[in-house]
This record gives C-alpha cells, structure tokens and sequence, in this order.
C-alpha cells in the first residue's frame, strides 16, 4: 500500500522569488492490485504528486509512504525506486539505448542483477507489451505508441509493484493510445500491478476502480467513476469533461426516472436502452 | 538528406571479424596504426596493403561502404599528396620557378597517402562490425584502468551511448523545424555565408531549448530507473574473449612483427 498523509509541497522559483504550493494537505490510500486514474487540469499538482510517490521529490509537509517505508528515508531511495515505477509522457525522452532490448535491461542493469537474469526479465517484459519482434531495433525506428510500450517493459523489467503514469498516452495517436491502454490493463488485470494513471483523456478514467480529482494542489473528489461521473453539475463547476456516455445517461436520467443515472460505457448504455425497446 | 549521415554505422553481419570482442578490435586498430607508420619502405607497405586487403575481405563488407569513407576524406588525401610532394627537400626531380619535386617528395607523397586511405578504411571496419553498444561497453572496459588518474570511463560511455541514442531523434527534429521555418518562408539555401548562418538562427534556436529539456526529462526518467553511476551496474551482455579474440591477438603480434622486420629488408 501507498499512504500519502497530509502531504504538502512547495517549490520556490528562482527566477520570481516567489513559492509555488503545487501540493496542499494531500492524503490518499493506493491499495494493491487497484487502478486509479488521476484527473485535474494542467498546473494542479498531478506530475507533482505522481513524483512524490518514488521520492522524485520529497516532501516540503507531511509523509509518503511505500509498504511502510517512508519515502524520505535516504537509505532506501533504491528500493523504493524499484517498487514505484514511472513512465513519463514524452515516449522519445525516456528511451536511453541504442537498441530496444538494451533499453529494457537498464532498470535491472542499475540494480546491479546478474546477467543471466536481466536476460530472463528482459524477454518476459518484452513479452508482455507485445514488442519482443523489435529486440533489436533502434528506438527511433519506431512509432510512439511502440516506443511507449518499450518504455513500460523497461519498467516492469524491475518487478515493480506500482507504476505511476503520467499522461502515457497525450503525444500518441488514437491507435498509439490504444495500444498503451490494452498494455496498461493488461498489467493490471493479470499481472495483479498496481497502476496509477494521471490523463486528461475521460475515456480512460472511466475504466479504473477509482478516480481521484484534483485542483489547485488539493484532492476535491474520488470515489468509483460511477460515484464521481454523476456529479454532472459538480464536474461542470469544475469544467472538467464528462465522459459521453455519463453525459448522456444524465440528460436521459432526468427525463425518465427509469433510466439509470451511472452509465459509463456504450456497452452499458446499450443493454439499459434495450430494456425499453 | 540529413537521414543521409551515418556516424558510427554498423552492418549487421556473422564474419569473423563481427564475432570478436569489442575490445579486441580496437586495441588491434590501434596496433594497426602504429604499424603502419613503422613501415618505411615499399617491401612494409605493400606487406600492409595486402594485410588491409585480406582484412576488409574477412569483414564482408560490400566494397562501397569503404569508397564512400574514402571519398569523404579526398580532399584531406589531395592536399597532404601535394603538400608533400612540393615541400619535401631532396634530390630534384623536376622545378618550374619555386615549385620543385622531390625524389624524396614523391616517396613521402605515395606513403602519406596510402596510410590515410588505409587508416579510414580499416578504421570504419571496426565501427562496421560493432555495434554501438559493444563499441562504447569495449571503451568502457579499456579505459577502467585509467580510472584512477581521474579518467570518467563509466560516464564517457554513457555519454557516448546517449548521444548515439539521440543523433537520429535530433536529426528528425531538426528537419521538421527546418520544414516548419520554410513554411513561413525561411530561406536555407541562398545569399551569402553571413545570410545563411542568419537563417539558422531561427532553427538553431528552439532545437537548442528541446535538447535542454529533453536533457531535463532524461535525466529524471534515469534516475527513476535506479539509475546511480556505474557502481555496481552490470550488463545484459558482459563482455568475453573468446578462442577467436586470441587467434586475432596472435595475427596481431605478427602485423607489428612483420612491420619491424620490413624496415631491415
Ligand atoms: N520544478 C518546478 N519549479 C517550480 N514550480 C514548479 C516546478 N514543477 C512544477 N511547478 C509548479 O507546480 C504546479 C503543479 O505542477 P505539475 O507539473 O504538478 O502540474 P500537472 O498537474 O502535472 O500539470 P500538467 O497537466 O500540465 O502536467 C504548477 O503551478 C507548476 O508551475
Ligand atoms: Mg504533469
């Protein structure tokens, strides 16, 4: 588990003298095997927090902790590096190696882990996103929805038991996005990871177990998609984007009582408009 | 077009030559040189000539690749040939008012020229035949026992590596800037030196600030892989000699043996 108790971060800017509080008096419980989707508009505190979950940053008030050790404990940044893994937006400036295979291996490379075994992690993560034909290219032979995907197994090549998103999917196309979704889910379902997935895109917030809402630095939602989607009038305050289908299965809902309210995907709201065909 | 520079390039390949350790292979270039700048007569050359030829027929390298690095170093051979062969001082062989040649010109002049096309050719073997991992992880182990004496052999490598990974990412970035600049009319190709290094400006400037901050991410998205130096580090592939790295120490010593021996004939 991940406990993020009252947390607080300040950063002074240089250049105006002035501090920046990007994060205020946050808390939040990230439980195993769960998939949390972050949302909050550009500036709230999103890659801020998602830094302070494998001490990236450390913090100005309050504690993280992962499995009980604190984050700002010195002694144990590289264990806690290891359990919290993190892919960033830009896919081109995460890739370090020459080659593919040799990219995925520099996480357990860094653990200083026997070759042997490097080889062994570094097949099985290659299998796992899908990508083991392209062991041997160079990165930039490849789409950003592939180099993404590489970026992923580089990191679960270090078996770690979290992996903090952020915004995986904002430089890809449609069927990049896809791919790194169906990757995404595919870890979280059946290799049992813990996944943490900030994005801008309701689409995908709709599909975690829980959706946290941040503004200004504070969490002011999170609950189920179904909890928090259906506080139409609440997310609009916000202007936040609602998802489509909860859009609609809200107007529907306040014309006729009948029909349900939390409806998050087309396939859903398909079964619940048949009902009264 | 600029897709059309390839620093470094490898050839995929089974040859013996590619089989060979990294560390190998350079030490046996620089061996190489140093023999060939030991032979002195015609008997020594030729001995390196046929060494060379025997060396890049092993390598299975289609022979273009060897034409195209010697034409890019043309103009260097040119003007070491002719500066040779006018400035050497010696026997005349042929004046026409302070232009003069020399006998001993003339010998400096095939020499000089030789080595260097030799030199780049046997050179760009061993970028040819090695990747660039193995070319940089080969540097690496080399330059270890200098660690001592302040040399940073770890962090050479991983610069060397990094740079390798972003030439082709930075190159791609540089042509859609120049497609985007000449959109809004920038003009790269005409005026004078001053006009054209001015035009740059404008292509130079946002490719500089990238590079900045993708430094910036890459940096971060190291360190969140655990990335803390080389202590401790090792290696998906170690490095290893192999019976083959032996069999070419051995054809080495004989290079430089016969190189030594050349001068007494
Ligand atoms: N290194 C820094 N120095 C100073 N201020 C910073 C720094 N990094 C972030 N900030 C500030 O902290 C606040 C939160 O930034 P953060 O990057 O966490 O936002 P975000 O929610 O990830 O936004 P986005 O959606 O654009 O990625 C912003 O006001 C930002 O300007
Ligand atoms: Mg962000």
């Amino acid at each position: 588990m991940i406990k993020i108790d009252h947390l607080t971060h300040i950063f002074y800017k240089e250049s105006t003298k002035e501090e920046v509080k990007a994060l205020d008096d946050v808390s939040l419980e990230i439980h195993e095997g769960e998939h949390i989707a972050v949302l909050g508009h550009n500036g709230c505190g999103k890659s801020t927090l998602a830094k302070h979950l494998n001490a990236l940053l450390l913090p100005t008030a309050g504690t993280v902790e992962v499995d009980a050790v604190d984050t700002a404990n010195e002694a144990d940044l590289w264990t806690i590096r290891q359990m919290v893994g993190m892919v960033f937006q830009n896919p081109d400036n995460q890739l370090v190696a020459t080659t593919v295979e040799e990219d995925v291996a520099f996480g357990p490379e860094n653990m200083g882990i026997e070759p042997a075994i490097i080889r062994q992690r570094v097949d099985e993560a290659l299998d796992a996103v899908a990508m083991t034909a392209f062991k041997d290219k160079g990165p930039h032979l490849l789409s950003g929805g592939q180099k993404q995907r590489v970026a992923i197994a580089g990191i679960i090549a270090m078996r770690p038991k979290y992996i903090v998103f952020d915004e995986p999917t904002a430089m890809l196309d449609p069927i990049g996005r896809q791919e790194v979704m169906n990757t995404i889910h595919y870890l979280n379902k059946q290799e049992g990871l813990t996944v943490i997935n900030i994005t801008h895109f309701m689409e995908e917030a709709v599909q975690a177990d829980r959706v946290v809402i941040m503004e200004h630095g504070k969490i002011v939602l999170s609950g189920k998609p179904k909890e928090v989607f259906t506080q139409v009038d609440l997310l609009k305050e916000m202007q936040l984007d609602i998802p489509p289908i909860a859009e609609l299965a809200a107007l529907l809902h306040k014309e006729n009582k009948n029909i349900a309210a939390d409806i998050m995907t087309i396939e859903e709201m398909v079964t619940e408009l048949c009902l009264w065909k | 077009m600029l897709k059309d520079i390839t620093i470094g390039q490898y050839l995929p390949g089974h040859s013996f030559l590619h089989s060979l350790d990294p560390r190998t292979k350079i030490i046996a270039v620089l061996i190489y040189m140093i023999s060939l700048f030991v032979v002195n007569n015609f008997f020594g050359l030729g001995f390196m000539l046929l060494l060379s030829f025997v060396v890049v027929l092993t390598s299975q390298i289609p022979v273009k690749f060897f034409f195209r690095g010697i034409k890019a170093i043309i103009f260097i051979v040119s003007l070491t040939v002719i500066l040779q062969m006018f400035m050497t001082p010696g026997e005349i062989m042929w004046q026409f008012g302070i232009f003069k040649i020399t006998k001993e010109g003339i010998h400096q002049a095939i020499f000089m020229g030789t080595r260097l096309i030799l030199l780049v050719s046997v050179t760009s073997i061993l970028t040819l035949t090695t990747t660039p991992i193995s070319l940089t992880d080969g540097i690496e182990h080399l330059l270890k026992p200098f660690q001592r004496f302040g040399v940073p052999a770890h962090e050479l490598a991983m610069m060397m590596t990094i740079a390798l990974r972003f030439i082709p990412t930075l190159i791609e970035e540089t042509e859609k800037i120049m497609k985007a600049q000449a959109a809004r009319g920038a003009d790269f190709e005409s005026g004078n030196l001053v006009q054209r290094a001015k035009a740059m400006i404008p292509l130079l400037v946002p490719l500089f600030l990238n590079a900045v901050k993708r430094a910036d991410e890459l940096a971060m998205a190291m360190e969140a892989r655990c990335y803390h130096g080389g202590e401790n580090r090792t290696r998906l592939k170690a490095l290893q000699y192999t019976k083959r790295d032996y069999v070419a120490a051995v054809l080495c010593i004989g290079m430089v043996a016969g190189a030594f021996t050349s001068r007494f004939i």
